[in-house]
């Protein structure tokens, strides 16, 4: 195994294929990502994004493929472990979701919310646990009064700074983000990226940024996975892509951002016209 | 361009429009005098975050503000252009002008297509219901409407797809029969709420470049809400920019885009993430606002390009220096 011995990457998928129903979702794809990198995924709804990101975390099974995960006990293949084997190794795998309301038990203060992957995973004691909690609220400059508050008592913006430090209080080392700013006003989505990244420098993470904003992810990600209909058409570095995009897909997909500058004037590219 | 000029066709004027929502906490100010214009046959975008009272103001329009929110102050003018003009604020509730101005004179374009859609009619019988409310027509002759507005936006195999139920459409599919239906009555102002939010990219594209076709073509005034920049840039001659409630900044969409003078304004676009160099910190709108008091209620002043900004008064003098 030759991919194995890429001592760089995290994470490498090989033929991955789910369907639902005989409709295929994620068709025959492969990739790798390398450790502390964000490598975003983007595509229309539907594409198979999020089905995609789900077969790897084990969230859904997968039908065919290789998910070979480089954990720090070395490398292992994720598709074939029982449910009792991933336990340890969802320590080092965490996701972010898109909408912090629907994410985060509303019957939950946000010190359970956040110690409660500490108490599955045996961490600490009370004491450790809590001074852990703090210090991660600390992280997502979130104050220590939060403690005892329930979700609805938090914006949008400081939900997502709780589901954030929720992923991220069992140091991960591989964090999937499925359309994590996509619910949040620019303002407030523009301090959750500047947080993404400043995490991920402290710590070391590595990020699968899932977005259907190009903009977001021509800012955060490094390279970057275009799907459409469940496959994988194009990838490389981010800056290339956007600068040269070599599928009529990615064409496609580009030509549809409204630029905020009047004077560019949006000249969306037609689907029948490029034969997709 | 001279389209800068100041014009007096206004087909709607809003002044000092004041929304109290009474909660368990006390009065929450939804909208605090509120006061622009939306120039006739014009695109006007009302931009802000989540909480700034876009849909609010767009909701006074159409008196949909429904308890515990209430209408405590202002006027909204509107100016048909065959019929008497009316104030929309003080009608009764059964005045029939309110039942006419509800979808026939302004009509309204929701974010979510299959909420403003039935699920248990036919696409079909749903645009010809907004004529049969409106006008006095037979059901075919309704029918027939209906198929050439659906033409219009362009829902091709026409026979076949106004048989079809919503479900059976995507979701650009749908977003293009609810424009048929607000549009099917000729009115003379569409309102649309944030319309391409939950659509794809690609197909957001589609649907503003329809919504912008159809206005050239029937000539209407579009009041489009929305929180992203960019489709402001490519939809609007005017834009409104509201924040808690209030209105900052009025002007065309190059000067709003291209050189906005309020702060808020500039924290805005700044927070695009496209726009920011790669490597480094995304703006944020607090590190562009800095100490400007932006959250007191300062009276709009009109600088001297026409524009209208609501800022401190030695900061209004640096702006109209510049």
């Amino acid at each position: 195994m030759s991919t194995t011995a890429n001592g760089d990457a995290i994470l490498k998928v090989t033929g991955l294929s789910k369907s639902f129903d005989g409709v295929p979702a994620v068709e025959d794809v492969s990739f790798d990502v390398r450790r502390s990198e964000t490598l975003g995924i983007v595509g229309e709804s539907g594409s198979g994004k999020t089905t995609l990101v789900r077969c790897i975390l084990r969230a859904i099974d997968h039908e065919e493929g290789i998910v070979e995960y480089n954990s720090r006990d070395g490398w292992v293949e994720l598709q074939d472990m029982r449910p009792k084997e991933l336990i340890p190794l969802r320590r080092e795998m965490q996701m972010i979701f898109q909408d912090p309301f629907a994410s985060l038990n509303p019957r939950m203060t946000v010190r359970e919310i956040l110690e409660e992957p500490l108490i599955i995973h045996q961490v600490g004691d009370r004491t450790q646990r809590l001074d852990a909690v703090v210090d991660m609220l600390n992280h997502v400059q979130l104050d220590r009064d939060a403690l005892t508050r329930y979700p609805h008592a938090f914006s949008g913006g400081q939900r997502q700074r709780i589901g954030i430090a929720r992923a991220l209080i069992l140091h991960p080392d591989l964090v999937v983000c499925d359309e994590s700013v996509s619910a949040l006003d620019v303002s407030v989505q523009a301090q959750i990226i500047n947080l993404l990244e400043d995490l991920q420098q402290e710590l070391g993470l590595t990020y699968l940024f899932v977005a259907h904003d190009l903009s977001v992810v021509q800012h955060i990600c490094d390279r970057v996975l275009v799907m459409h209909q469940g496959r994988v058409v194009e990838s490389g570095e981010v800056d290339e892509i956007f600068a040269n995009p070599q599928e009529n897909y990615t064409k496609l997909l580009l030509s549809a951002i409204p630029s905020p500058d009047p004077d560019i004037r949006l000249k969306p590219l037609d689907r029948r016209e490029l034969g997709l | 361009m001279t389209d800068d000029a100041q014009s007096d066709d206004n087909v709607l004027e809003i002044r000092d429009l004041a929304v109290d929502f009474k909660t368990d906490t006390g009065l929450t100010h939804a909208l605090v005098n509120v006061g622009f214009d939306v120039p006739r046959g014009k695109v006007t975008a009302i931009v802000g975050e989540s909480g700034s009272g876009k849909s609010v103001t767009a909701n006074c329009i159409m008196r949909l503000v429904q308890p515990p929110g209430r209408i405590v102050a202002g006027t909204i003018n509107f100016m048909p252009t065959d019929m008497a003009p009316f104030e929309i604020v003080s009608l009764r509730k059964k005045d029939p002008r309110l039942q006419e101005l509800r979808g026939g004179h302004i009509s309204m374009v929701f974010q979510e297509p299959m909420t403003a859609l039935s699920p248990v009619y036919t696409v079909g019988n749903q645009v010809a219901e907004a004529i049969l409310c409106h006008r006095k027509v037979t059901r075919k002759e309704a029918m027939r409407e209906a198929a050439e507005m659906l033409e219009r936006v362009g829902i091709g195999e026409m026979e076949r797809r106004i048989q079809m139920y919503p479900f059976e459409f995507s979701g650009g599919m749908r977003q293009r029969v609810v424009i048929a239906m607000a549009l099917v009555c000729h009115p003379e102002i569409l309102i649309c709420d944030e319309p391409t939010t939950a659509l794809d990219v690609t197909i957001q594209a589609e649907i503003l470049t329809l919504i912008k076709d159809l206005q050239r073509d029937l000539k209407n005034s579009v009041l489009f809400i929305t929180h992203d920049l960019g489709v402001v840039a490519q939809i609007a001659d005017q834009v409104v920019v509201m924040y808690q409630g209030r209105v900052l900044e009025i002007g065309t969409v190059r000067q709003v885009l291209k050189e906005p003078v309020h702060p808020y304004t500039r924290g805005l676009l700044a927070a695009i993430p496209g726009l920011a160099p790669k490597g480094e910190p995304l703006a944020t709108i607090a590190s562009v606002v800095g100490d400007t008091d932006i959250t007191t209620p300062y009276p709009m002043t009109t600088l001297g390009d026409g524009r209208q900004v609501s800022l401190p008064p030695d900061k209004v003098a640096l702006a109209a220096a510049e």
